[in-house]
């Protein structure tokens, strides 16, 4: 149960378009506050606060250096998220697969008509 | 064809999108004629579509219940047709027999023809973000169920597991 709603949080988090970029800016790399507010026409608190979020979700952390209290991406618990999701796409592309068969089928029938 | 995109706009919505090589009135029939719709709506292997009732108007209902060939478990799921426009848009409402999560689904597919393929997109709306988790826990964990009975099937018979 605690675990799903983490999980729950994290999908909130990843709801956000600007949240997912900041995911992917930190999939290359760590970077500090002001570097990541750079790309975003926003204000540093207004990034904290997004920050703050993708933290309490478990995204990611804050590095060693003090100083520039760099963020880095919590990878564990994005690839728990993502194959959650991973898992639903499967499950459906299972049905779509034998939808391929079908409409196959279904082409073939009305080529024979149509002949 | 083509690869399926799940994807969640909002923090109510899951949004599928793919693309299939066919005319779109044809993938639309594979959506609303039951005889049809039973040969591929199966959800994991190991599961088949004993009921596929739509009454496709305005207003008219569906009902569709899977069941587990191994365990003979059920899952019913039904609802109200609110929009149709053959062969592009229908709009139903969707809620499971045993619903664990408030509230109902507002599901939306729409198909875009172009060049003979069709791109399918079917987005899924929930009443919060907890019910849209919820459905998508179900797939995951009745999928993960799947495939530890395939496993288990697999080491019940070695010679299938080492060929």
């Amino acid at each position: 149960m605690v675990m799903h709603a983490s999980l729950d949080a994290t999908f909130a988090a990843l709801a956000d378009p600007t949240r997912r970029s900041i995911l992917t800016r930190l999939a290359s790399g760590e970077a500090s506050v002001a570097e990541l507010a750079r790309p975003f026409a926003m204000s540093q608190p207004a990034i904290s606060k997004h920050l703050k979020v993708l933290e309490r979700a478990g995204l990611i952390r804050r590095g060693r250096d003090a100083q520039r209290r760099p963020r880095r991406l919590e990878p564990k618990r994005l690839a728990e998220a993502t194959e959650w999701l991973e898992r639903y796409r499967r499950l459906w592309e299972g049905n779509y697969q034998r939808l391929d068969a079908l409409l196959e089928e279904l082409k073939t029938k009305e080529r024979k008509w149509d002949s | 064809m083509g690869q399926l995109k799940v994807t969640m706009p909002s923090d109510r919505e899951i949004a599928m999108t793919r693309v299939f090589d066919a005319p779109r009135k044809l993938v639309f029939d594979a959506h609303t004629k039951p005889e049809l719709v039973r040969r591929w709506l199966l959800g994991p292997p190991g599961w088949s579509m004993p009921v596929c009732e739509m009454d496709l108007r305005v207003g008219g209902k569906y009902r569709w219940v899977w069941r587990s060939d191994s365990d003979g478990s059920t899952m019913g799921i039904g609802g109200v047709y609110r929009e149709i426009v053959a062969p592009e848009r229908i709009v139903s409402t969707e809620r499971f027999d045993e619903a664990w999560y408030p509230g109902e689904g507002l599901n939306t597919l729409v198909l875009v023809e172009e060049g003979g393929r069709t791109t399918l997109t079917q987005t899924m709306r929930y009443q919060s973000t907890e019910a849209r988790d919820a459905v998508l826990k179900s797939g995951m964990e009745k999928g993960v169920a799947a495939s530890y009975d395939r496993l288990a099937e697999l080491l019940a018979s070695p010679s299938e597991a080492t060929r």
